[in-house]
């Protein structure tokens, strides 16, 4: 039978796992079948992709990519791999949803934040110490390096309005608006809509404070718009934005994003 | 009409702008979508809303 072996395709007899990695004299490694930890009595099926990952040694940086496509589910890597995705502002949201996006392995990522990293943006976005001052778009990026390299990542330094929107973002694929003021989220999203047509947009707006975290949810408003949050929790004095809820609406908006890569255009 | 999936009577002819207004939608908080088409802020005063319309609209709150 036809199976794919740490990314290259063999031919092999009917065995489990157990004989498999004996045979390869591979019997102490982690095996991940179609992007999940098995180990021992597992049949080998036709069409299984299966990996090899030594324990604790580094790989080689070409083995790397491999490796780390091991535990996606079959055939995501391959679609989310080709997407292009957009994120306009990176705060709280915009910097958690980029992060996630690496993570899941998006080909290319477009990042688009005038500011720098200040000390009151560490309460919830994915920066840190070693960050402040820096260009957020730089620190994101240098963060994605380390995370996955084989990202493709575009930053722009520049504040977004009405005019440069489409220019920036078009050719994307999916945007996140990950904005802050309602008036420029309310702006944003008009502009995307009207402007790029073909392009999703999946949007956020009521993540504040510390209600309920199951109030927070994505919900299909228009035909090419996503809207998560709890749509009423904005913030204002004596109800800021904390962490939690902010990274739950991060994830709702990254978990859209991943979605509709996999052509799934519903919430 | 239909309004964010709710069935509003429409009384009189009037404006986008003016429904918005009357409804106490902040203006430059939101975004509209009429029978599927985006209508952006510069152009609520001009859209004449009828019965058959289909309104969605998206109130924005702040943070991010």
């Amino acid at each position: 039978m036809r199976v794919v072996l740490n990314g290259e395709e063999r031919e092999l007899p009917a065995c489990t796992l157990e004989q498999l990695q004996k045979e390869l004299g591979r019997a102490d490694d982690i095996t991940i079948v179609n992007g999940y930890c098995t180990s021992g009595v597992y049949s080998v099926q036709p069409g299984d992709e299966i990996f090899f990952v030594s324990r604790g040694s580094m790989p080689k940086p070409g083995e790397l990519e491999t490796m780390m496509a091991a535990r996606h589910t079959p055939g995501v890597h391959r679609k989310v791999k080709k997407g292009r995705v957009g994120i306009a502002g990176l705060g709280g949201l915009g910097s958690h949803i980029a992060v996630m996006l690496a993570r899941t392995g998006v080909g290319h990522l477009l990042l688009v934040d005038f500011d720098v990293v200040e000390p009151s943006n560490l309460n919830r976005q994915n920066y840190m110490i070693s960050h402040l001052g820096m260009k957020k778009t730089e620190a994101l990026k240098m963060q994605i390096g380390q995370i996955n390299p084989y990202i493709e990542v575009e930053t722009i330094d520049v504040k977004i309005d009405a005019e440069n929107a489409k220019g920036i973002f078009q050719g994307c694929q999916v945007i996140c608006e990950a904005f802050d003021a309602p008036e420029t989220k309310a702006e944003f999203t008009a502009v995307i809509l009207e402007k790029l047509p073909g392009t999703y947009l999946v949007g956020a707006s009521g993540m504040a404070g510390y209600a309920s975290a199951n109030a927070i949810h994505t919900e299909k408003r228009m035909e090419r718009y996503f809207l998560c949050g709890d749509q009423t929790s904005g913030a204002a004095p004596g109800q800021g934005l904390m962490a939690p809820r902010v990274q739950i609406c991060a994830g709702h908006q990254a978990n859209m994003v991943l979605r509709l890569l996999l052509e799934l255009h519903e919430e | 009409m239909r309004v964010n999936g709710k069935d509003v009577a429409l009384e009189e002819r009037i404006t986008l702008e003016m429904f918005l207004r009357e409804h106490k939608y902040p203006l430059d908080r939101i975004a509209v979508e009429r029978n599927h088409e985006i209508i952006s802020k510069s152009r609520y005063g001009e859209v004449v809303l009828t019965e058959a319309d289909t309104l969605e609209i998206v109130s924005f709150v702040g943070g991010g």
